[in-house]
């Protein structure tokens, strides 16, 4: 393996790990699309005052795994966001909406009034999850562009990367995006249910409402992920030869985690940490600690399903309009010198985990509690 | 090619809408979080109560600006990809570098230490707090550092070549991108501009508790940190001005010739202190003003640090004259020269495209050599007349003008605050002076506005300077989508916006009949 090679192996993992975090942290956006079922209004303040300490993190693990595209992956960069212009923009205004509200809904003189900020946090709790995962679902399902770097020869039609003009969202909306979208949508409310249990020192009948919403919310998104994972086995894609030309394959995602057997195993145990981690919580009455075994879970899932779609020579952005304009990390990348000056970097991120993780640890020592929020100088 | 040129104007101002909203909330965001940190620190250090209440004040203040500034950041990464597609191609491998370690070391920081400071007052020890928030502080520099750094490139592009085979520049010297004397200088205006806005606004806050007589000690207290920020912010935003323009005369000099609205340079070029432009219609080359006060020999002081330099006006450089590095003038290829150049170099590009399909290894060469060549006229290819790389001279020459009067009003306006702070501080509780305090936060956010204008106005049609204007870096996506998001952008950070200033408004209405020293939770 040349280091060009590793060093965009190495960045896909990086990805895949910031991929795996996102995904981890929208229990953020779950815990927002459960702001008005069945809770009063001093349940509702626990909640949104234990997500608002978090919300932070969710946003900029976005910003960063854009950055770390733009950077590793000019190309994705460019063609995907140009072309699925819709999804992004929705994504974006979901998430907008969503980094004033915390802080705005109960000032006084914010104009429009809290329930409208408690609306703006649940739509970006429902479109944040369901749009991102079917953004993720372009991974393995791809979109029909083009990718052409002659047409920057012509001033009247620069564009290199041509996505089928059909109308906003129809080329990225199919029911095996929206199946994922609504997957995570669903591990989403599932993992905010574990937040809030492990975070949340609120009464004995909340705590169990929340264990029960654990379960409940979990076994959807067990049937759904399921379902995704027999459709993703079944699905066809591109795999590079020795040439860099793309050849159909089907059965692709099947083959390469047959290939790859620790990706199987990996795959396995992370299951089966989410599912230990719902099934305890909602049975055990005493155990709080499910959010970091399905958080971990999940984490391990998201990379393996990344490392599904971008390892092997597989086209991670298929191109349903023209396979050769499919890409994969071979020939989207940046450079051999932009991917060594950006690893020298990466050698910070240990770093900054670490502080974060010393961090989280120092505020979430004890759970939130009503008391704590009305001796507190700033709430949400 | 018309619709192309209606996605080009409506992504431009799409971004301009989305910059200018979020350059509202960062500037105070920067310099507030300094000012915080300051005051925290003086608790810290003497254990009196009341500045733990003051820095509580500012702090929410802060805390209400910061959720904006991080509302509207968000949008400005991604328009990279969803309208600048083949910029993001063009330029990825250098420019997505100090996005992505922005994110890496800035953000997170910022991400994580706010919420320190925002809820860790009970949870940490005093020493862990205070770190938190100039942790925070450092985290918004840092930020801004790398967001400048990437925009400094596009203006002066450095420590990268073309690959032809590639179609796309790559990064060659991360070192010349990250430290390039254009980012330094740009990263601290910005920076110090921060903290004069953030100075004045305080100082501005300040007035109004003393105008409604409330809280006067804390406000007087206030006033002297906002202050000597303030000061401290604006000198160096002079002197990093003086920089900025110096490197502007060398590596833009159009964009220095729009900001004095100068079309035919001389020797000793004057600089307009005051100024009418005539309409661009009667405008002529030899006199473009209607009115002006000029400074004899300012302008190449300025640049040059001696009265004879010459600095090239619009038409000079339009022409091909230039400067060499002793200030004199000398004859370069025209801009009409430079458009044949451009169209060489993408003709040559084509030929190796040809030459790599047909397997020609020869070919390939010598193609890549005339692209070589005339590489540096690149985007001048894309022109259609020399006159098209003129930026919007008005809207430059004025917001230049603007900026500077404003900035000198501001420096002396901090002066006579802080000589009334020290002095005759009763002085601070007069309601002109009070008033005066008021009117200073609409002085200061114009003069920063105006500076954002001159930046980016001035260096148009570049998207890269010289290599790639804005119209060749677009996405393939319809103007009606654009337009739609737009004016939703629009209706959002509006909606934003106004309730931001209620919030704060109340808020500091609502301090009036509380005791900002001992606040009661």
């Amino acid at each position: 393996m040349e280091t060009l090679e590793i060093l965009q192996a190495y960045w896909w993992l990086l990805i895949s790990v910031l991929g795996g975090l996102l995904v981890f942290l929208l229990f953020v956006q779950g815990g927002q699309s459960m702001l008005y079922s069945g809770v009063d209004e001093t349940e509702r303040q626990l909640m949104v005052n234990s997500l608002g300490r978090k919300w932070e993190f969710t946003y900029t693990t976005l910003v960063v795994f854009g950055g770390a595209f733009f950077a590793a992956f000019p190309l994705f960069y460019s063609t995907s966001f140009g072309g699925a212009y819709w999804l992004w923009m929705l994504i974006l205004l979901s998430f907008v909406i969503q980094a004033f509200s915390y802080e705005f809904r109960r000032k006084s003189g914010n104009v429009y009034g809290t329930r409208f900020y408690d609306g703006c946090l649940m739509c970006n709790g429902f479109f944040g999850c369901v749009l991102l995962g079917v953004a993720v679902g372009l991974f393995f399902f791809g979109g029909p562009f083009t990718v052409n770097r002659v047409n920057l020869l012509d001033p009247s039609a620069p564009v290199i990367s041509q996505w089928e003009s059909t109308p906003a969202l129809q080329s990225v909306l199919n029911l095996k995006t929206i199946l994922l979208g609504v997957t995570v949508f669903f591990l989403a409310r599932t993992m905010a249910s574990l937040y809030f249990v492990n975070n949340i020192d609120g009464t004995a009948d909340f705590t169990a409402r929340m264990r029960r919403r654990t379960l409940w919310n979990g076994l959807i998104f067990a049937v759904l992920f399921v379902t995704f994972t027999v459709v993703l086995m079944l699905a066809p894609g591109y795999r590079a030869d020795a040439t860099g030309t793309f050849v159909a394959e089907d059965y692709i995602y099947f083959h390469n985690i047959t290939r790859m057997w620790w990706l199987a195993a990996v795959f396995v145990l992370g299951v089966v940490a989410v599912l230990y981690g719902i099934g305890r919580t909602a049975f055990d009455a005493g155990w709080r600690a499910g959010i970091w075994y399905a958080g971990t879970g999940t984490v391990a899932v998201v990379i393996v399903l990344f490392s599904l779609a971008g390892y092997a020579g597989t086209a991670y952005l298929p191109s349903t309009a023209d396979a050769q304009s499919s890409l994969s990390i071979a020939n989207s990348s940046s450079t051999l010198f932009t991917l060594t000056v950006m690893s020298w970097v990466s050698v910070l991120i240990p770093f900054v985990l670490g502080y974060i993780w010393y961090v989280w640890r120092k505020m979430n020592a004890t759970p939130l509690t009503a008391r704590e929020l009305s001796e507190e100088s700033h709430t949400y | 090619m018309n619709d192309l040129l209606g996605v080009v104007d409506w992504s431009r101002a799409q971004f301009a809408l989305t910059a200018m909203y979020h350059w509202l909330f960062v500037p105070l965001t920067i310099g507030l979080s300094v000012i915080v940190a300051l005051m925290e620190t003086i608790y810290v250090r003497t254990g009196n109560a009341r500045w733990k209440g003051i820095t509580q004040f500012w702090m929410t203040l802060f805390g209400i600006n910061f959720a904006c500034g991080v509302a509207t950041g968000l949008i400005l990464e991604f328009e990279f990809g969803t309208n600048w597609s083949n910029y993001s191609w063009f330029v990825g491998d250098i420019f997505g570098a100090p996005l992505a370690i922005e994110g890496i070391l800035a953000f997170f920081m910022e991400a994580t230490f706010v919420a320190v400071m925002f809820f860790g007052w009970n949870k940490v020890s005093r020493g862990f707090h205070l770190a938190s928030s100039w942790l925070t502080a450092l985290g918004v520099s840092l930020s801004a550092y790398w967001i400048l750094v990437a925009n400094s490139w596009m203006q002066y592009p450095v420590g990268c070549d073309f690959d032809p085979a590639q179609m796309r520049n790559v990064m060659t010297d991360f070192m010349a991108v990250a430290f390039s004397p254009v980012a330094v200088n740009k990263f601290f205006h910005a920076v110090f501009s921060g903290w004069t806005l953030a100075g004045v606004f305080v100082i501005g806050v300040s007035s109004w508790l003393l105008w409604r007589r409330s809280n006067v000690e804390a406000a007087k207290s206030s006033i002297r940190v906002g202050a000597w920020v303030g000061l401290a912010g604006i000198l160096l935003t002079l002197w990093t001005g003086h920089g900025s323009a110096v490197e502007v005369a060398r590596v833009q000099p159009m964009k220095l010739a729009a900001m004095e609205g100068l079309y035919r340079g001389s020797n000793g070029q004057s600089l307009v202190g005051v100024g009418v432009l005539k309409p661009e219609s009667s405008r002529t080359a030899d006199d473009p003003m209607s009115f002006s006060i000029d400074i004899p020999c300012g302008l190449s002081l300025l640049v040059y640090g001696n009265t004879t330099g010459f600095v090239p006006g619009i038409d000079d450089i339009i022409d091909g004259v230039t400067v060499n590095a002793q200030g004199d003038s000398i004859h370069g290829p025209s801009y009409a020269d430079r458009i044949v150049m451009g169209k060489e170099a993408r003709k040559a590009l084509g030929d190796y495209e040809a030459a790599r399909k047909a397997g020609d290894t020869a070919a390939m060469e010598s193609a890549a050599a005339r692209v070589q060549a005339y590489y540096s006229n690149f985007g001048f290819g894309y022109l259609p007349s020399p006159e098209a790389a003129v930026p919007n001279v008005g809207l430059t020459f004025y917001s230049f003008r603007v900026m500077v009067m404003a900035g000198g009003y501001l420096l002396v306006f901090i002066l006579l605050v802080l000589f009334l702070s020290y002095r005759c501080n009763k002085w601070l509780e007069n309601k002109w002076i009070c008033l005066l305090g008021l009117l200073s936060i609409a002085v200061v956010w114009v003069c920063s506005q105006s500076g954002w204008i001159v930046a980016e106005v001035g260096r148009q049609p570049w998207v890269i300077q010289d290599l790639m204007p804005t119209s060749a870096a677009i996405s393939g996506i319809s103007k009606s989508w654009v337009q739609t998001t737009f004016w939703i952008f629009a209706a959002i950070f509006t909606g934003l916006l106004i309730a931001e200033m209620s919030i704060m408004l109340r808020f500091i209405g609502r301090s009036v009949k509380r005791d900002i020293e001992n606040p009661k939770h």
